[in-house]
């Protein structure tokens, strides 16, 4: 019994806790102590039934926590005596989990901590290192959190959109610490799709099987960032390619196109090429047109003007960006990349230094410099 | 033990001796100095010395209160004579001598030619913990 597996449980244990009475934030608490109970001590001695070992600590532990709170007794009466029996065993209420977690009433950073605890399984401690944030920090985070859906009814239908945006926040995460929140992200959303059987959660589970995929090509092994057109496609992960494709093929069958849908496609269209070369500009250029139309998101109009780039030339591409406001992030980086395709060194590193100083994170500031010293140094020999 | 904290400046330091913008080195340059850079965590991580390092982004702004129903005064981005903190590395050492002799060590970390930066790093004392026992 490894950690993922007991954590594959945690919330059907949650579900089950609160159709026998438990409210929300009572039943995750107690099935979070039961797990870190489980941590401890299965390794010496595993249970036969994991899954009812879980559900009948956690309703200790939450018997014991409702005795202990005097001040609410009235609560003790109703949950008191023997768990009912019934339809709780067959009943599936992780999906519930995943709409109250993801409530819209939640603030991202609330919603992505509580989603990672209650759906995930992860401890506090865990999600704390993960965002590298103090774990009494991460812990109010949560219980505020808790306290912000406590009026929330369980069976509840939610929106899938909202979901699909906090699982993606995890995903941009990436990984730091103990938790590799990018795998965590593709599990969580495994298991939606699997409980769902819409067409935007498979795009999302392809575009993040395939972004996945070039991860071992992403960075070099100075931790330095490696550039799409410049990584090692012999290092990307067939295996997550033809999952990721096969998983977008069938939701495009649907014929109810999403942005996830076409940001899958735009990625499935890079993982098919083995070059920079080779790969279909003009079709990356069409499905980027698809996205601002579906999205009107000045993002998807930045990378469009990259692909038009690639596609019909590098002036093309600066005539793409022309309309751009220069105030979006990574806006001077793709001036500075278009001005170095159409021979202009000096502009280009001009706006790669330019870049650097308002990169969002290190390994970019660190790219973006790096490109600016090479013409740097390739203009002065 | 004792911590310290070495700051690093974009600029307000006095100008170091190797004083070459990061974007006139060479790539290789760039690479060897990185490297510098994180052997050098890694080593006091290795000596159970580190405690935390980080890096700002040189983009930032002054806020000051303006009055009650006033919205925030703001100043900024800092004008090119304002001192500009980069980055900061804390450590927890034995003496002042070994800060010291660590600051010396990261301020000769390479840069243009190869050459050590010699760059300028600020040397702060955390104030300590009060002792249980004081008397």
């Amino acid at each position: 019994m490894n950690e993922s597996l007991l954590r594959e449980l945690v919330p059907a244990v949650i579900g089950v806790l609160v159709r026998r009475g438990a409210d929300f934030a009572a039943a995750e608490d107690a099935v979070q102590d039961a797990l870190v109970e489980a941590v401890r001590g299965w390794p010496d001695d595993p249970p036969q039934d994991p899954k009812g070992w879980l559900v009948t600590v956690a309703w200790r532990k939450f018997l014991d926590a409702t005795r202990a709170d005097t001040s609410r007794r009235h609560r003790e009466v109703r949950v008191e005596g023997e768990p009912m029996p019934g339809p709780s065993q067959m009943a599936d209420d992780t999906l519930q989990l995943y709409f109250l977690c993801a409530h819209p009433s939640l603030t991202p950073a609330s919603a992505v901590a509580l989603t990672l605890r209650a759906v995930g399984g992860l401890t506090t401690p865990q999600i704390a290192q993960a965002y590298l944030v103090p774990e009494a920090t991460m812990a109010q985070r949560i219980s505020r959190a808790k306290r912000t859906v406590s009026g929330v009814r369980f069976n509840q239908p939610g929106d899938v959109a909202t979901v699909l945006r906090v699982l993606y926040l995890v995903f941009n995460e990436g990984y730091s610490g103990d938790v590799d929140l990018a795998g965590e992200a593709i599990r969580l959303t495994r298991r939606l799709a699997a409980k769902t059987n819409h067409e935007e959660v498979a795009g999302l589970l392809a575009l993040m099987l395939l972004h996945h995929a070039r991860r071992p090509a992403r960075t070099g092994p100075d931790g330095r960032l490696v550039p799409l057109a410049e990584q090692d496609r012999n290092l990307w992960n067939t295996r997550l390619i033809a999952e990721g494709v096969d998983v977008l093929q069938t939701a495009l069958t649907r014929d109810r196109l999403g942005e996830f849908q076409t940001q899958a496609a735009i990625a499935a269209l890079h993982a098919d090429a083995r070059t920079t070369e080779e790969t279909d500009w003009v079709q990356i250029v069409e499905w980027y047109d698809e996205l601002v139309r579906l999205t009107d998101s000045p993002v998807a109009r930045l990378n469009r003007a990259v692909a038009v780039g690639e596609a019909d030339g590098p002036r093309a591409g600066l005539a793409a960006l022309a309309g751009l406001d220069p105030a979006l992030p990574r806006h001077t980086a793709v001036a500075a990349y278009l001005h170095e395709r159409d021979d202009d060194p000096v502009t280009a590193a001009r706006l790669y230094t330019e870049a650097a100083r308002s990169a969002p994170s290190l390994p970019e500031r660190d790219h973006l410099t790096r490109q600016a010293a090479r013409l740097n140094a390739r203009l002065r020999s | 033990m004792a911590k310290y904290l070495l700051l690093k400046h974009y600029r307000g330091a006095p100008a170091s001796v190797n004083d070459v913008p990061m974007d006139q080195w060479t790539p290789k340059e760039l690479s060897a100095h990185m490297q510098y850079m994180r052997d050098f965590a890694a080593r006091l991580e290795g000596t159970g010395e580190f405690v935390d390092s980080q890096a700002l982004s040189p983009k930032g702004t002054f806020v000051r209160y303006d009055g009650e129903g006033r919205p925030p005064v703001t100043d900024g981005p800092f004008a090119e004579t304002k001192d500009l903190i980069a980055g900061w590395m804390v450590i927890d050492v034995e003496t002042y001598e070994r800060a010291l002799e660590l600051a010396d060590e990261l301020s000769a970390a390479p840069g243009a030619g190869g050459k050590p930066i010699h760059e300028w790093l600020e040397v702060r004392p955390f104030y300590a913990e009060q002792p249980t026992a004081t008397e």
